[in-house]
């Protein structure tokens, strides 16, 4: 086990879908060649982010070794993935990935007592031999999340508030005391006046439990509020990264400036601007089977290069963007300091 | 002149199962008006009786649901209606899609998966005008959704083929094919993407401007109402909190609640720190006394647990139901 380091390495990761028949059908790139990396000593939030159908969800699944690459790999503390063939060393990988779901309402059975899936966890998990010494296990985690055993005790789901009983889905994801939470939109089914308690408890997870966050959300205003690193994607690509004021105080890519001006301002004064005319897409696949620039359709700035061959990764500032726009300039810069 | 008036509205679900009777207060006491050329948003959290209050404006009261008091009253031009006493074929022939029309969320649902998107046009035309010339339903179809900026040949393919986006633009027409005078559009957004969702709100707004009816907007994220509403009713708990132009909302927000709901919204440059209310949404077959947002309110007073504040006028077209302003501006 790697002490210093990475915590999660992703390499390369491509996954793809055969769609259609046994004879003919499509080949459809849901991730594409997607690198990133969490740091071992450096707890941190990243937030992946795109529309849907952006490969959120598919890479969320790769992460959790639910999904097999089909090119490229994924390094959790120096060890890879797909290395993992035993029941008892996967059962050490979920100690330390856990996923926190979308709708908690679906998470949790609603014929089942909450409390009784905190229990399992934590026996499945050897983090307690039986029930009964379970007891303390499962009231610590819930105290990380502002409950305790003795509110959710003997409760069905319907009895807890959403914003209780996502919570609750949190502290069954810490009973293992992972180093890393996957959270596919976990305030999207959330009431609005309950959903910053659970945006804030990723913070405070963050800050006193070093637990590392992968925050999955289309949602850019939370997004902002709560993470260190942002990745954009679209169709597959992760098309900018980096400090997450940077990509949406100052977007690069223009998919991203499209994004960050289409998110409503809650703020009747912004209204002007927000009703500029956009172009949408008509079909869904489209997209995903043109060469060069899944944007290209869509952008204000294209060029025929776009449509030709995929862009390169170009450094601008802090961030990392996936576009020609930026690379012309760096081609000109390079030539000039003889690289 | 109003094109539709709600007064004391009382809607409730009412159930008896093995002789235990369950009432669930849903719409308790609501008022207002609605009138022409206005974008009119409802907003707030889930079971707050969003979806009753329109089940019952709409005119599709089923049991368990029940309105027990107050009125519905639509006057279409020199023909008016009330909700609450027309029959289900008067409904049908004179009002439903022709003067009021429905957007829901799940547009998938609303298309038939397996015929092209041009048959679910025939049907519903055929259904509420009858077809007798097809050349012309065709060509009259084909103009409406031109004109909405939508590409014709969305009418020859079939819902899957579609986007998300897409799909529930063409929702809007259906809902737009006859032009009536009010549009209910249920959460129109909440499945879709940000840049998906500005071009729907978009076309909404459009289609508003160009026709100058009236469209009542229901979705809970308040950042859709502080870009497309006129007019902007908070419910919390099967009753308004507070009622009055977006702007004045949003500036100058005087209910407790409302001021919770936009302190919390975070927003791209603005980083303070946000919290979220205590507690959580009241049961409404459990409904707390008095103001049903006592328990949750960070300025509750001994007056607000034992009497429901009344809906007061504080400033044209602002009202508000709080003690605490009651007392300041009486």
């Amino acid at each position: 086990m790697s002490v210093s380091g990475k915590l999660l390495d992703v390499q390369h990761v491509t996954v793809e879908f055969h769609i259609g028949g046994l004879m003919g059908g499509t080949l459809l790139t849901a991730v594409n060649d997607v690198s990133f990396s969490l740091d071992n000593d450096k707890p941190e939030i990243l937030t992946l982010a795109g529309e849907s159908g952006s490969g959120k969800t598919t890479l969320s699944r790769v992460l959790l070794r639910d999904l097999e690459p089909t090119r490229g790999k994924v390094l959790f503390e120096g060890r890879d993935l797909s290395a993992i063939r035993k029941r008892s060393e996967f059962n050490e990988f979920m100690k330390k990935v856990q996923p926190v779901f979308q709708n908690p309402f679906e998470t949790f059975s609603p014929l089942r007592r909450v409390d009784a899936y905190l229990f399992d966890t934590a026996v499945n998990f050897g983090m307690a031999s039986n029930r009964r010494g379970a007891v303390k296990v499962v009231d610590d985690a819930l105290h990380n999340v502002g409950l305790s055993l003795d509110e959710v005790r003997q409760r069905y789901p319907h009895e807890l508030s959403g914003g209780q009983i996502q919570r609750v889905s949190v502290a069954r994801a810490l009973i293992s005391k992972p180093k890393l939470i996957l959270a596919d939109e976990p305030v999207s089914m959330v009431d609005a006046s309950l959903r910053m308690e659970i945006v804030n408890l990723f913070q405070k997870l963050r800050d006193e439990q070093n637990v590392s966050v992968i925050y999955i959300t289309h949602d850019l205003a939370t997004a902002y509020y709560i993470s260190d690193r942002i990745g954009i994607m679209l169709r597959g690509y992760v098309v900018e990264s980096g400090p997450v004021e940077d990509v949406l105080e100052r977007p690069a890519h223009p998919y991203t400036q499209l994004l960050k001006e289409s998110v409503p301002e809650p703020a009747p004064k912004e209204r002007e601007s927000w009703a500029k005319h956009i172009a949408l897409g008509t079909t869904e696949v489209k997209e995903y089977g043109r060469i060069g620039c899944k944007f290209a359709g869509r952008c204000p700035h294209v060029m025929d290069i776009c449509r030709k061959a995929d862009p390169p990764d170009v450094q601008v500032g802090q961030q990392t963007v996936k576009c020609y726009l930026y690379s012309e300039d760096a081609e000109k810069s390079a030539a000039g300091t003889g690289h | 002149m109003a094109l539709l008036s709600v007064k004391n509205l009382h809607a409730y679900y009412q159930t008896e199962v093995y002789g235990i009777s369950r009432t669930v207060r849903a719409v308790d006491g609501v008022s207002f008006d609605l009138f022409p050329n206005e974008i009119y948003g409802v907003a707030g959290e889930s079971s707050c009786g969003k979806t009753t209050l329109i089940k019952v404006i709409s005119g599709s009261i089923k049991p368990p649901l029940k309105a027990l008091e107050g009125s519905v009253n639509y006057t279409f031009g020199d023909y008016s209606v009330d909700m609450l006493r027309a029959s289900q074929d008067e409904l049908r022939q004179n009002v439903r899609w022709k003067e009021i029309s429905y957007v829901m969320q799940g547009s998938m649902s609303v298309l038939n998966p397996v015929r092209r998107v041009i048959a679910t046009f025939r049907d519903i035309v055929d259904t509420h005008e009858g077809i007798t010339d097809k050349q012309k339903f065709l060509e009259q179809t084909r103009a409406h959704v031109n004109r909405l900026g939508l590409p014709t040949d969305v009418l020859d393919a079939y819902p899957h083929q579609l986007s998300g986006g897409m799909r529930q633009r063409v929702a809007i027409a259906l809902a737009t094919v006859f032009q009536p005078s009010l549009i209910i559009a249920d959460e129109p957004t909440t499945a879709l993407d940000v840049v998906v969702q500005r071009g729907v709100l978009q076309m909404i707004k459009e289609i508003q401007a160009i026709s100058s009816n009236t469209v009542l907007l229901v979705t809970h994220d308040m950042a859709v109402h502080a870009n497309v509403a006129d007019r902007l009713m908070i419910m919390y708990a099967g009753r308004i909190a507070e009622e009055g132009p977006t702007e004045t909302i949003f500036n100058e927000p005087l209910h407790p609640y409302t001021q919770h709901l936009i302190r919390s919204l975070p927003m791209i440059g603005e980083r303070s720190t946000k919290v979220s209310l205590e507690g959580a949404p009241p049961n409404l077959a459990h409904p707390p006394t008095g103001c049903r947002f006592h328990p949750r309110c960070p300025y509750v007073m001994d007056v607000c647990r034992t009497e429901v504040p009344e809906l007061v006028t504080v400033k044209e077209r602002h009202r508000v139901a709080c003690h605490l302003v009651k007392e300041d501006s009486l």
